[in-house]
């Protein structure tokens, strides 16, 4: 399997506060890796580095052979990273179905003197993202609600719809922060099968950031655990569940 | 659902035809007065929906308006002036010689004068759109001032603080208006495109339009720079309207009473940059009265204050802003789906009762 993307000793700094220092993460073609760690351990930050919202202060970011290092988020986008977010950022006044088209339009099919004018390259273009939002949409059981007022859905919509939209900007590497956050058990459920028939189906890697641990166990193909800004271990969920490090990570050392 | 595509087209081109129909009534049976009201409306409509696509649909709290404007008014009025008249104003100081024998047609230098007032906004946005909110607002509230302060300096150029005189007028109202529609209908257009979506996506959530392959700084310099040239546009006209411009005129006062149109129409709509735009001309020189020696009774005489019309708008702004936040017609736009759904479900309902 060929690597998509590797993290060469990334370290982040925040004044006089390490949030992650020298992170190497490597990570395969087609695989669904997860990221996992307390709160507060930098995982979000280590996100934030691979999608250029920071400029790592030391050390590489490899995409696709390509050092990504310090570009700008829209340009990291264009390559084929997409991403959703801890906190939701939809476009809030805006209609589902337009949430999903802003990503499409990313590589406008028409110029501007042609929106003007309204020549038929703008018809042509906009029918042709009007019908592929769609797609997306069904995809991820939104299509009846296209008309409603993102902020109006409830959280569990909202956090499809930000996938739904992430992916539409045809990305080959998807990043989620913490996908299943306010879910039920239930939707938590559905949401791993999505995350695996999406991976197949458009043929993507998959890195996640989740504290909901039967999602991460259950959908994952490798974890990192990070904990202070390092990686404390990695390996298949098998080797991680039974990782002294790591539990004494999340429950503290035992006394004695 | 292609029925319906041909009704909607009829009825544009019916209230095309009927908005020409009053045009032209009103060219013949208004009074000189009330055209010229109806002129300056237009021209507040267009500064309405150009200030609305930088603030409402961008998102950006951009206060230069007034600067575009001046830029705009003033090459307009240089290169559409007639030779004799130049050299009768320009008594302090004459004219730099290769501005003093052009007079282009009307139509061309509004052209300049909205690429001009473009190229400024381009170069002012470049630096100051890297900020945001409150910054953005002082920063180009400044520049604004910057560019009056300059205009009053040149004195070779634009007669500085004795400001132009006998600019060629126009009072005719398609002119205005064909402007004005012709201007709405072009940022009706960009703003349902990609790059409207681009704009909205950044007023919306700047990091996720950045996540969505946008780039920001991009989509604000054109929303910017589009903006300012539709202000030039509007100080060209008003150059021809009142055929005398001076630098007071476009003090940040006057960047106000755009954003007093802009928020009262409803951030985001241009239906309710246009409504806004018209009701607030007519009542700004309705209440004119103010401003006169008023008698009570016969008991008391008020005495007239100038700027007493200013007072009452700034209540106004106060109270739209403290009750009514979304303005008139908050991001909604007017257009015939509205119309149509609203009739059919009237008419659906009577059917109703009747059975």
């Amino acid at each position: 399997m060929s690597n998509v993307l590797h993290t060469d000793n990334i370290t982040m700094q925040f004044g006089g506060l390490k949030a992650v220092s020298d992170l190497s993460l490597e990570i395969n073609q087609g695989g669904i890796i997860g990221l996992i760690g307390p709160n507060g351990a930098g995982k979000t930050t280590v996100f934030n580095m691979i999608t250029g919202v920071y400029t790592p202060t030391s050390g590489k970011v490899i995409f696709n052979d390509q050092d990504i290092t310090g570009l700008k988020p829209d340009r990291i986008t264009a390559l084929g990273i997409a991403r959703t977010f801890q906190n939701i950022r939809l476009f809030n006044d805006l209609s589902v179905l337009d949430n999903v088209k802003i990503a499409l339009h990313t590589d406008v099919p028409y110029s501007l003197s042609a929106s003007v004018l309204r020549l038929p390259s703008f018809f042509r273009g906009e029918e042709k993202i009007h019908q592929q939002a769609l797609e997306y949409l069904k995809i991820f059981g939104l299509d009846t609600i296209k008309d409603e007022i993102a902020s109006s859905l409830p959280y569990g919509e909202q956090r499809r719809l930000e996938i739904a939209r992430a992916l539409a900007t045809r990305p080959t590497l998807l990043i989620l922060d913490e996908p299943a956050a306010g879910m039920n058990p239930n939707e938590t459920k559905e949401l791993m099968e999505l995350i695996n028939w999406i991976r197949d189906e458009f043929n993507l890697t998959i890195l996640l950031i989740e504290h909901d641990m039967s999602l991460v166990m259950g959908v994952c193909e490798r974890i990192y655990v990070l904990d202070y800004g390092q990686i404390i271990a990695e390996g298949i969920p098998e080797e991680i569940r039974n990782n002294k490090r790591v539990i004494e990570a999340y429950l503290g050392e035992e006394v004695g | 659902m292609d029925e319906r595509k041909n009704i909607k087209t009829t009825l544009t081109l019916v209230s095309l035809v009927l908005l020409a129909g009053i045009l032209y009534w009103g060219q013949n049976n208004l009074s000189t007065f009330q055209i010229r009201i109806l002129n300056l409306a237009a021209i507040f409509v267009i500064l309405g929906v150009s200030m609305n696509l930088v603030i409402g649909f961008t998102g950006m709290f951009s206060l230069g308006h007034s600067g575009f404007m001046c830029i705009g008014a003033y090459t307009a009025a240089i290169l559409t002036m007639s030779p004799e008249s130049k050299e009768l104003i320009y008594f302090m100081e004459p004219i730099v010689p290769f501005l003093a024998h052009v007079e282009w047609p009307i139509f061309a230098a509004v052209i300049m004068a909205a690429l001009i007032s473009a190229l400024f906004g381009f170069l002012i946005g470049f630096p100051a759109l890297r900020l945001r909110d409150d910054y953005l607002a002082i920063a180009t509230l400044g520049f604004a001032e910057i560019i009056r302060i300059i205009v009053t300096n040149t004195i070779t150029i634009t007669n500085g603080s004795l400001g132009l005189k006998n600019i060629p007028s126009i009072k005719s109202m398609w002119v205005y208006w064909g402007c004005a529609i012709l201007i709405i209908i072009i940022l009706k257009r960009i703003i349902n495109s990609s790059w409207g979506y681009a704009f909205k996506a950044v007023r919306d959530n700047e990091i996720a339009a950045e996540a969505m392959g946008i780039n920001v700084f991009h989509a604000k310099l054109l929303s910017f720079t589009i903006g300012s040239a539709i202000a030039g546009i509007a100080g060209a006209l008003m150059g021809f309207l009142i055929t005398s411009i001076d630098p007071t005129m476009f003090r940040f006062l006057f960047t106000y009473q755009i954003l007093l149109i802009v928020v009262l129409g409803g951030m985001g709509s241009l239906t309710g940059s246009v409504i806004a735009g018209v009701f607030i001309t007519i009542i700004m020189e309705w209440l004119r009265v103010v401003e006169q020696d008023m008698n009570v009774f016969g008991l008391l005489t008020i005495p007239g204050l100038p700027g007493m019309r200013m007072v009452i708008f700034s209540i106004g702004l106060l109270m739209i802003i403290l009750f009514y936040r979304q303005g008139i017609m908050g991001t909604r736009e007017f257009n015939w789906d509205w119309l149509l759904d609203k009739l059919k479900i009237r008419r659906g309902s009577k059917r109703g009762v009747s059975l």
